[in-house]
């Protein structure tokens, strides 16, 4: 089974998941630039995150014939500091140039407040100017709604923008069907507490269906699982679903969706 | 009859499924008792998130289909103004502003 991991955080990861990657089938994968669990203090930390995503991390998976592709954006969560965002914002072009680079992600809404719209707005207009793909995050828990409403009206009113080249990830049963309908690729992230499970993301293929549906593990610093996909692999195959049905969803989508970055091949 | 859309039969989810939902509902049950037991039951359980979670327990018992988005937007902050700054704020899984109207 070959499996596309399209959003984990690989940088708060050990080596040992790297192999592990590589032992369970998982030979191409795609990192966001996100938060680090801690705000920081100027945009040169920033550059040395942005050189670790697009130099450290695609050496260091190699070493396991694991290709790494990386995502560049200003989070959400850092947002809030519209100062230090514009500086971000900045030097954003020159990381998107790099051969790993897919597109601006994962750039979106953390707790829905005007300082992050006003940033992400300014991401949409970049990426629309660029023609980047977007990886788009959206809120937790109870602030997920609203928050991906909101990111849609955005989307929606940036005339550069298509939904076919945007995937609107942390998708989950309330939101699901609101992005589907407004023609976007979903992401659903298996999170133990926080978000989805292996069952919960296969009865969510079987009521919305596989279209346009890319399921990822965003393992990062916090609870959180590297081989979640395979783990849901897994759960479709105790439901009887065949291995090509299965590649499908684990393998076609997410090829479906990165490809249309002209950088991205699988490995 | 609509199609099925689970591959499972009835009797196969409740071979592969019963026990492990079993096991969460008794987490669930000895959570509650848990508040129960603590010193400041009472004030606890005017806790926004148990509110929350009792109103969330309601909607199991709903009948056929459609328990889990229901509980999603039970949770969820139904306003649709942003907020003037998120500062010092993080999700805590329920809307301190629910409670009041419909799903």
């Amino acid at each position: 089974m070959k499996v596309i991991d399209p959003h984990t955080h690989m940088v708060s990861r050990t080596t040992d998941d790297y192999l592990a990657l590589a032992l369970g089938g998982i030979h191409t994968i795609a990192e966001p630039a996100f938060w680090p669990g801690f705000d920081r203090s100027g945009v040169a930390s920033f550059h040395d995150y942005f050189s670790q995503l697009t130099v450290t991390e695609p050496a260091r998976a190699a070493r396991f014939k694991v290709r790494h592709y990386c995502w560049i954006g200003m989070n959400a969560k850092e947002a809030e500091n519209l100062a230090l965002s514009r500086e971000v914002l900045s030097i954003l072009p020159q990381y998107l140039d790099r051969p790993t680079v897919l597109g601006i992600g994962e750039v979106g809404l953390n707790k829905n407040s005007r300082n992050e719209i006003t940033i992400f707005e300014e991401q949409v207009d970049l990426a629309a100017r660029r023609n980047e793909l977007l990886l788009i995050h959206t809120p937790h828990l109870e602030d997920k709604l609203k928050g991906t409403r909101i990111i849609m009206d955005i989307l929606r009113n940036e005339p550069g923008i298509t939904p076919e080249r945007v995937l609107i990830d942390h998708a989950e049963e309330h939101t699901i069907g609101e992005i589907k309908d407004n023609g976007f690729w979903f992401g659903l992230t298996l999170y133990p507490d926080s978000k989805g499970s292996p069952a919960r993301a296969v009865d969510a293929l079987e009521i919305f269906g596989s279209e346009r549906i890319c399921i990822n593990s965003s393992a990062d610093w916090s609870v959180s699982d590297p081989l979640a996909t395979l783990k849901t692999v897994n759960e479709m195959r105790r439901r009887g679903y065949s291995e090509r049905s299965i590649e499908q969803v684990f393998y076609d989508n997410p090829r479906g969706f990165l490809s249309q970055c002209p950088k991205f091949s699988v490995a | 009859m609509t199609r099925p859309s689970c591959n499972l039969t009835a009797q196969e989810i409740l071979d592969t499924y019963f026990l492990e939902n079993r096991a969460r509902l008794l987490e669930i049950a000895s959570f509650l008792d848990r508040m129960d037991r603590a010193g400041d039951a009472a004030a606890g359980k005017e806790d926004f998130r148990y509110q929350a979670f009792s109103r969330a327990l309601g909607l199991l018992m709903e009948p056929v289909g459609g328990r889990t988005r229901a509980i999603q937007l039970s949770f969820s902050d139904q306003s649709t103004e942003p907020i003037a700054s998120a500062v010092g704020l993080k999700a805590t899984g329920a809307w301190a502003g629910g409670g009041d109207e419909g799903n």
